[in-house]
């Protein structure tokens, strides 16, 4: 079992089209870590500086977002889900 | 015809051809329709707005849309003198943009539906939806109907009763979600990525946004081509906010108005409850931080607003302010407007209608200026919200003697609102 990580569709160019991609746990920050290791380029759209990210970036750990968490420090265990969505208008 | 001339990212400037795409590929930051001013100036005129139809299409060539296909009964909504409600505040010169007439589902989101449906028959869609707290979802339903296209509509679970039978009546497939609106807009966020279809407030954005600016416009030209000292709005996801703000300033710069009064200073208006933006103008500082919302007001129970930093700049550029109502204050202004002025409005109205109160009696709106409220929808699909808050009717005979009795036994209703209103 490892932390599942969804790509939204403006980031898939960076994973080759994947949708979903593993990594190992930690904090949500040390997966992001790992996924901008694997996926050359996408580092830029998600982080304004290193440990900051970009204000239209909405990260979740299943279903909650990190903000009402503990934001980049969150701890996730294997099993966990974490989405990448850009933020949307109102409705 | 169209004077797009096609996207542009407002955080990183990035460009792109007009196409169904709400943010940009380089930084997440949303993109926004850009026009061929220089072209709009050689071509629009009050004269020739004032050969227009009445109604969002008066403004086409504000609007990034070649061929409208719904829309031709939306916007063109009152400007009303509101002398009675003026008096209550002890202002001089106050009018209610009454967005609760607004046709055929009676919200403001008849504008930006209005542009975002036609762009998706444009764009050869034939599925459309939306994520809404509930008045979204009716217009979307509604002109999706007429227009004949499939609709899907994605609805917090515990919503007003009249906000769900006024989707499910034209016919959409009506989704109901366990969570809050957040949730609802993630979850769309994810299916307009995977099946392709035209949700309007996600993958149309950049379009669905522009059809917000027509409140704006209306407001200018109902004026006289003035535009007011001040304007109030509620806050949601934060897209009418800056769109009136950016409507104001193409009518400044297209040399469309007589007076500008200096620009208007916009207020954001939303509930105690649910009030990340206001937050952010009290403390000064441009991060809103997300709230899981907590209020009446439930169309405008947005906790996490995707535009809530451009309403922040928007209010702090123009030198205005935000406000924030507690849910008995915002049932007390529904009510004041109801007696004083004769419109009902939903508790995202009363909203706006508390803050103004608020605004003015501390001063930040000076009485003896000119102020517009918008209110953005209508208290026919809210019932539940007064529930309790109104005297009962308890039935007389009908004799003349139990009238006479009836009569005589209560002050009349206004004089009870005006004294427990402010």
């Amino acid at each position: 079992m490892s932390v599942k990580v969804r790509i939204p569709s403006p980031l898939r160019s960076f994973t080759d089209g994947a949708d979903v991609l593993q990594f190992e746990g930690g904090s949500v920050g040390d997966v992001l870590g790992q996924l901008t290791a694997r996926a050359g380029g996408i580092e830029k759209r998600l982080f304004k500086s290193p440990g900051e990210l970009n204000r239209f970036v909405n990260v979740y750990v299943n279903d909650e977002d990190i903000r009402f968490l503990d934001n980049l420090a969150t701890h996730v265990k294997p099993g966990d889900e974490i989405s990448i969505v850009p933020a949307i208008a109102g409705g | 015809m169209s004077f797009v001339e096609g996207l542009q990212c407002r955080e990183c400037g990035r460009r792109s051809e007009a196409r169904a795409v709400h943010v940009c590929e380089d930084c997440f930051g949303p993109y926004e329709v850009v026009y061929d001013y220089a072209a709009l100036r050689r071509t629009v005129t009050r004269e020739k707005i004032a050969t227009g139809p009445r109604n969002v299409w008066r403004w086409a060539d504000l609007l990034p849309v070649d061929k409208p296909v719904t829309g031709f009964h939306s916007g063109n909504t009152p400007l009303r003198r509101a002398d009675r409600l003026a008096e209550v505040l002890g202002c001089s010169e106050l009018y209610i943009k009454d967005d609760s007439a607004n046709y055929p589902t009676y919200s403001y989101k008849e504008r930006v539906v209005s542009v975002a449906i036609s762009k998706a028959v444009e764009f050869g869609f034939d599925t459309v939806g939306c994520a809404s707290t509930g008045n979204l979802a009716n217009s979307v339903a509604a002109h999706a109907a007429a227009a004949g296209l499939q609709c899907f509509v994605f609805i917090p679970h515990d919503l007003e009763q009249g906000k769900v039978v006024g989707s499910q009546v034209f016919g959409p497939s009506v989704v109901r979600i366990k969570g809050n609106y957040d949730d609802v807009n993630r979850l769309c966020s994810e299916i307009a990525d995977k099946y392709g279809w035209a949700i309007l407030n996600v993958n149309l954005r950049p379009y669905y946004t522009e059809g917000a600016k027509t409140f704006g416009y209306e407001i200018a030209e109902q004026l006289g081509w003035k535009l007011p000292k001040h304007t109030i709005l509620p806050v949601a996801g934060g897209t009418i906010l800056p769109k009136v703000h950016k409507a104001y300033q193409e009518l400044i710069d297209l040399g469309l108005v007589e007076d500008s009064n200096g620009g208007s200073r916009f207020y954001a208006a939303q509930a105690a409850g649910c009030n990340p933006v206001v937050t952010a103008i009290e403390k000064n500082i441009d991060v809103i931080v997300p709230q899981k919302p907590r209020t009446i007001a439930k169309s405008i129970a947005i906790g996490n607003p995707a535009d809530g930093f451009y309403v922040y700049n928007a209010i702090k550029q123009s030198g205005g302010h935000g406000a924030s109502a507690t849910d008995q204050e915002i049932v007390d202004a529904i009510r004041l407007l109801a007696t004083t002025e004769g419109i009902w409005t939903e508790p995202a109205g009363g909203t706006t209608l508390a803050a103004a109160i608020k605004l003015i009696k501390s001063g930040r709106i000076p009485k003896d200026e000119s102020i517009v409220i918008g209110i953005t929808g209508n208290g026919l699909k809210t019932i539940e919200t007064l529930g309790g808050s109104l005297p009962d009717s308890e039935p007389i005979g009908a004799s003349l003697n139990e009238f006479d009795r009836r009569l005589n036994g209560k002050a009349s209703i206004e004089e009870a609102v005006l004294a427990g209103a402010i």
